[in-house]
């Protein structure tokens, strides 16, 4: 089974602010990691090639700096990892991002399993795997946190959703983004480490993929950030203290004032 | 960096683009502001620079998509699920006929001046829903009615959409932020080669060039960016749960249902089974009253403080991602940047720091609780009233004077 995990690097913390005077962001050494959610996508292609077989190859596009997130993914164990990277990439959104992940997809081979993470916490978008499948012209399916079993080609699959989850079978090629719930991922072995210190890590580039400036990176990306802010800081209200029977019954007194019932009015 | 120049006489060396990127891809050499190949073009520091204007991003000139003006109207994709509309229909509507007043009040621009609002209902026995969707507002409803449309068969509703889409060249499309609604509408997005912003929570027209100003919270809800989707169409967004104001339902509205016979691709998928969740968990998108605990818990049994609360308020049970990963709780009750968002009347937060992440999924409740024994704990800044003690006192004497106010 052919299986390719796209990763994300992102800046390790979204402990981003931005300072009032000058409305800018603040970022306060930020280091570099993995998306977290792609951590999990990496552990289900390792998990899935211990049962069925096959290579795990991980995929970022970004730029060179993102060799460190795939030589950690090496560490865990992956068979290969391919860095996608190019001046003309830059600035893309989620389509133009897509474009590319597809294309390099393709380049590698032909996948029977595409797995990337529910959504990356910079951008907070979950629009990339789905976006992806189409120009792929395969399924997706979201939310995945169980893969229940893949047996003649066909998977089955088991898919969160607000009010309970879905068990659907879907014939490969196949796209899936993971929830958390799916796995616990590994630790990096000593072997990995090693190994990850020392394997070649395939780079492509624009040219390679075959695609036209146009279509990817800034040019390529129908939607611009035209402002960036702060969300309005919260003031705070009123807290009371002392012993719990004071502090409640000042609470439950002032809620009253403020007309508020703190019971659904339709309970038992 | 290609695309990105800094303006070297301009540049004063101050440093805040440096501060300001979140990739660490500015240096400071010879003191003027140096471009590493790690930037990603996401134009922080042309923000940042803004007063001495000495970094500019050029090269953005994608090619647009033909005469943009052909597109007119509204559309808004209907979810449903068990035959029903899902919640967040009423709002997406109450979002659209804002858009539709906006847009109507700059006619100026406009030719017609008229900026119908259609609901897509694609589905098998969809069309008894038409009705009610006229009553919440919209104008006219585009119909695909076909035994074969299973409500989570993704791959044919989304081939539909884009041929309805296609045809009708609707200048926005919303969807809902649902797992449906982020995983449909990027496919649909992707197919018709547009833009598509994620989980907006504020859509109005901008008053100059008329186009969707989308704002959306990013980094976990640390910052908020403003997004336009200039030359292409439709320009589509997913809208957050529970943020925009519901359209009210007037019965006996009158509209118009446009049937469409368009191919229907069979789907991928084969539905083997839906399981839903247990009953404790209490849909909490939906809850109008919610007791959360975090780790102030102290221990998975003490979650019984938290259910004993919910229960004297009506109300449903969540919890911070803390009480989660100690396996105290299920996932499915976790609130927050990787749980659920939620919109309740009253949330009670008990023993939760209220962490950023943890924020973002309640901080739009109408009325905010916090119980926690630190009065330095960041909850209390966004909580409406606040208790500062120990929860193992305030929750039990909280339960008590409640019944007995009751
Ligand atoms: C990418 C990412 C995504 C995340 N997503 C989420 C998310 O979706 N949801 C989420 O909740 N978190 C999320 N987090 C985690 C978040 O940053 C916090 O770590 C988490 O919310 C903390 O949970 P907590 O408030 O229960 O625990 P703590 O921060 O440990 O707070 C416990 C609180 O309980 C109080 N307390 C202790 N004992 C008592 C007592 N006896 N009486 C009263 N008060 C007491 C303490 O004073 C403290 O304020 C995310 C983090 C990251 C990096
Ligand atoms: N530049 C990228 N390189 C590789 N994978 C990516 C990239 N951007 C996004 N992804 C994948 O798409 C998922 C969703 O990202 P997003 O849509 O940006 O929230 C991530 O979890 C990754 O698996």
């Amino acid at each position: 089974m052919n299986i390719v995990v796209c990763i994300k690097q992102v800046p390790g913390s979204t402990e981003i602010q931005i300072n009032p005077t000058t409305n800018t962001l603040i970022r306060e050494g930020v280091e570099a990691i993995i998306n977290p959610f792609d951590l999990y996508a990496v552990e289900e292609g390792l998990r899935l090639k211990e049962r069925y077989g096959g290579d795990v190859t991980v995929l970022s596009m970004g730029p060179p700096h993102v060799e460190s997130a795939l030589r950690e993914a090496l560490s865990y164990g992956v068979d290969e990892a391919v860095m996608v990277s190019d001046r003309a990439f830059a600035g893309a959104d989620t389509l133009a991002t897509a474009v590319t992940l597809a294309a390099a997809i393709q380049h590698i081979g032909e996948p029977d399993i595409v797995l990337m993470g529910r959504q990356a916490i910079d951008g907070d978008t979950g629009q990339v795997g789905p976006s992806t499948a189409e120009k792929l012209g395969v399924a997706h399916i979201t939310e995945v946190k169980k893969i229940e079993t893949v047996t003649d080609g066909v998977a089955t699959i088991q898919r969160m959703l607000e009010d309970g989850y879905a068990r659907i079978a879907v014939r490969l090629p196949l796209l899936i983004t993971v929830v958390k719930e799916i796995n616990e991922p590994r630790p990096a072995s000593f072997k990995g480490k090693l190994r990850a210190k020392k394997a070649e890590i395939r780079t492509l580039s624009l040219q390679d993929l075959g695609l036209t400036p146009e279509s990817v990176g800034l040019t390529g990306s129908p939607t611009r950030v035209m402002k960036i802010f702060s969300p309005p800081k919260p003031t705070g209200g009123k807290v009371f203290n002392g012993d719990a029977h004071t502090a409640v019954a000042a609470l439950i007194s002032e809620l009253k004032k403020a007309g508020l019932a703190l019971k659904q009015p339709s309970g038992d | 960096m290609e695309g990105i120049t800094v303006l070297v006489d301009k540049c004063v060396g101050c440093k805040l683009c440096i501060k300001t990127c979140p990739y660490d891809a500015i240096d400071l050499v010879d003191k003027k502001a140096v471009i590493n190949d790690r930037c990603t073009l996401c134009g922080a520091c042309v923000e940042a620079c803004h007063a001495y204007g000495a970094i500019v991003i050029e090269g953005w000139e994608p090619v647009q998509t033909g005469d943009l003006s052909i597109y007119t109207g509204i559309a808004v994709y209907v979810e449903h699920r068990h035959g029903k509309l899902v919640p967040i229909v009423p709002e997406i509507i109450g979002a659209a006929l804002e858009l539709k007043e906006q847009l109507e009040g700059q006619v100026k621009e406009q030719s017609g001046g008229d900026t119908p609002v259609a609901a897509l209902l694609i589905g098998s026995g969809g069309s008894g829903l038409a009705q009610e969707l006229i009553e919440y507002g919209v104008d006219e409803v585009w119909l695909v009615d076909h035994p074969d449309i299973h409500e989570l068969a993704e791959d044919t509703i989304s081939d539909v959409a884009v041929q309805i889409i296609s045809e009708k060249k609707p200048a926005i499309v919303l969807g809902g932020g649902t797992v449906i609604g982020r995983s449909l509408l990027p496919s649909i997005a992707s197919r018709l080669r547009t833009g598509l912003t994620a989980d907006c929570t504020e859509l109005t027209i901008d008053a100059e060039s008329g186009l969707l100003r989308q704002t959306r919270p990013a980094f976990g809800g640390n910052i908020m960016a403003t997004i336009l989707c200039e030359n292409s169409r439709p320009q589509m967004a997913t809208v957050r749960h529970k943020v925009m104001n519901p359209a009210p339902r007037r019965p006996g509205r009158e509209g118009t249902v446009v049937t469409f016979d368009v191919p229907v691709q069979p789907s991928r998928f084969e539905m083997l089974e839906f399981v839903a969740e247990e009953a404790s968990a209490v849909n909490l998108a939906d809850a109008e009253f919610i007791v959360s605990g975090g780790r102030g818990l102290g221990e998975p049994a003490n979650f019984r403080y938290v259910e004993e609360l919910a229960k004297a308020l009506g109300g449903a049970v969540g919890a911070s991602r803390a009480a989660v990963d100690a396996g105290w709780i299920q996932y499915s009750h976790q609130v927050g940047q990787t749980g659920r968002t939620v919109k309740p009347q009253i949330y009670v937060a008990c023993g939760i720091s209220g962490a950023i992440q943890h924020q973002v999924g309640m901080k739009s409740a109408d009325v905010i609780i916090a119980i926690n024994n630190d009065p330095d704990a960041p909850i209390f800044s966004i909580a409406h009233y606040g208790v500062q003690g120990d929860l193992f006192e305030v929750i039990p004497e909280l339960v008590r004077q409640l019944k007995e106010t009751a």
